[in-house]
């Protein structure tokens, strides 16, 4: 008798134990997004859009920041997709029992976990200290070596799940392998590798680490990726280290923006891939 | 329609010699993009020792042992952000190890079923916030939080007993090594509840169902059945987290203080590799100041590729294990 109720004793302890666990993770998101919206959504005004960084002490906006997070990110989806779609295609078609492909897979992997910052390090040594100036090419690189694991997983992964009926359909016609690839894989895993586009595209912007020493900042309007660039998560970096209130109130604005940003993104990008799921 | 048109063109005697042809160039192609990741992930290693070696000469392994960060006078030891990054992240996955199987748990076995999928979401949503915001509501609302409410209670009663007291001695400032490390802990739950879930889930039925019929609770269940069976990718989903917790720069950048004093309490400011390269690479004006924090980079990816290595071979076993074929 004793030892049934211990175990029930355990079993129950057990549960409360998982549940707590679970309300833990849950309290920790809803309180640092209400945190994000009550201090961001004060912040919000109209000059935020229009206006450029001011210096400490007056007010201002974060126009050249958007504009320059927007234009690195687009670079860096452009370096990176072609790249990571076509190692993906390698990795799941083309070079399939390869050990090539087996070794990049391996890899790939880990920089998808890897430090942020060390790849920040390596665009600074690679393009940075050669050409002598931060520049927003070099923070576009940074955030393209970033995208480009996740582009080459799911691009792996979604023409890993494409039955091989469609493959063999395709030369039973008479098409020669890069066909197959481009016009029957490539059509029939677009919804998926465009999700993972889509959450690269989330992850790399509210990536700081690797855009502190590749694109830096600039306080003022700038359209020119040849030099430092403005952009939205150094700037928060930096204001939010500051001392003054007004950049405080700016950085807490920035921060509401691009969290808004990347969650609605998450958002719609799980509830599209689950309508294609039930398809 | 346009691909039944473009197919049958192909069809054509002549499309087929130039398909071989384009063929072989396709493939050379993906090879290339392919073969790009390697060279990226082995360009990293060698410009990081390269970028390092001229502080690997200076100081040989006081590089790792010294304890002085003297920017002034050029002398760099790197003992304390090392140590600053170990116990953080030993912190993080104190708190996020035992949370996420609890998540795991709680999503496979106890949730009402159409809550599973809102919740694991929620949870999934906490990788998705930039580690930025982290950091700032870390320094503005969480750091404060910490140092009102949860380190004087701390210092009050665990600062004087032996053995740990000297672990939660000092004044609360609320940044410092604790502070860092739950918010770490926060950041990592994630990754490791969401593949704990998943081999949880993948647990085949009737092994569950056995032991269930033999009378087991729910909770014998998980520790006899779900995981011994999953060990080796929670093992792995644990590695995962803590290559994650290891490299993490901004949030902890933020709470961590930036000082380059070693002390043993967890309740005051110290430094993490990552946090110190974030904080001063701009500022270092000197090649050996340079090259010390590129160095410090090239330990930092050293120790990540180990970490995340062992993290992907135990994650590989279970795959084995179960069949799949990757």
């Amino acid at each position: 008798m004793a030892i049934r109720t211990s175990r029930r004793v355990a079993d129950n302890a057990a549960f409360a134990f998982a549940t707590a666990a679970t309300l833990f993770g849950l309290v920790w998101l809803a309180w640092i997004l209400w945190t994000t919206l009550r201090q961001g959504a004060a912040a919000l005004t109209p000059a935020l859009f229009t206006q450029m960084t001011p210096p400490p002490g007056s007010s201002g906006g974060l126009l050249n920041a958007f504009f320059g997070s927007a234009a690195m990110i687009l670079l860096g989806v452009v370096i990176g997709t072609p790249i990571g779609v076509a190692a993906g295609t390698y990795l799941a078609e083309h070079g399939r029992y390869t050990r090539l492909a087996a070794i990049v897979s391996f890899v790939n992997d880990i920089l998808l976990s890897a430090p942020s910052i060390v790849v920040g390090l390596f665009v600074y040594e690679l393009a940075v200290r050669t050409a002598g100036h931060f520049s927003g090419y070099a923070g576009a690189l940074s955030l393209a070596m970033i995208l480009l694991p996740i582009v080459v997983r799911t691009t792996e992964e979604s023409l890993r799940l494409i039955p091989d009926q469609l493959r063999e359909a395709g030369f039973a016609l008479g098409l020669p392998r890069w066909r197959v690839t481009r016009q029957i894989l490539y059509k029939a895993a677009r919804s998926a590798i465009l999700t993972g586009i889509l959450l690269g595209v989330a992850r790399i912007a509210g990536e700081t680490a690797p855009l502190l020493f590749t694109a830096l900042n600039n306080q003022f309007w700038s359209s020119s990726l040849g030099g430092p660039l403005a952009n939205v998560p150094v700037v928060i970096f930096q204001y939010a280290m500051s001392p003054y209130d007004e950049w405080h109130t700016l950085a807490w604005a920035g921060a509401f923006v691009l969290t808004a940003f990347v969650l609605i993104l998450n958002i719609l990008v799980r509830l599209l891939a689950r309508k294609g799921q039930q398809r | 329609m346009n691909a039944t048109a473009a197919g049958a063109a192909h069809l054509a005697p002549p499309a087929r010699k130039s398909g071989a042809a384009a063929d072989r160039m396709f493939g050379a192609i993906t090879a290339g993009a392919a073969g790009l990741v390697l060279v990226l992930l082995g360009g990293v290693a060698v410009s990081m020792a390269w970028g390092g070696r001229l502080a690997f000469r200076t100081f040989g392994w006081h590089f790792i042992t010294g304890k002085d960060w003297d920017v002034v006078g050029g002398k760099f030891g790197a003992f304390v952000p090392i140590y600053g990054t170990l116990v953080t992240s030993a912190i993080a996955l104190i708190i996020a190890v035992p949370v996420s199987i609890g998540i795991a748990l709680f999503l496979t076995d106890i949730a009402p079923r159409w809550t599973r999928g809102p919740i694991s979401i929620a949870i999934e949503l906490l990788a998705a916030i930039p580690s930025i915001i982290y950091g700032m509501w870390g320094l503005f609302i969480f750091a404060p939080f910490m140092a009102s409410h949860v380190e004087p209670w701390l210092s009050d009663h665990l600062g004087g007993k032996p053995l740990i007291g000297p672990l939660f001695s000092g004044p609360p400032i609320g940044i410092g090594m604790l502070t860092a490390g739950i918010v770490l802990g926060i950041m990592v739950i994630p990754f490791i509840s969401s593949v704990a879930r998943e081999v949880f889930s993948a647990v085949p039925a009737p092994l569950k169902e056995s032991a269930v019929a033999l009378g087991s609770t729910r909770w014998e269940v998980l520790s006899h059945v779900t995981l011994p069976y999953t060990r080796s990718a929670v093992i792995g989903a644990v590695f995962l987290g803590l290559g994650r917790a290891l490299g993490e720069t901004m949030a902890v950048t933020f709470v961590l203080g930036n000082a380059h004093d070693l002390s043993a309490s967890l309740l005051m400011p110290s430094n993490s590799i990552a946090a110190a390269i974030a904080n001063e690479f701009t500022e270092a004006d000197t090649d050996l100041y340079r090259s010390s924090l590129i160095a410090l980079g090239f330990l930092l990816f050293v120790v990540t590729f180990i970490v995340l290595t062992i993290a992907k071979l135990m994650l590989l076993r279970l795959n084995r294990q179960f069949g799949r074929t990757h």
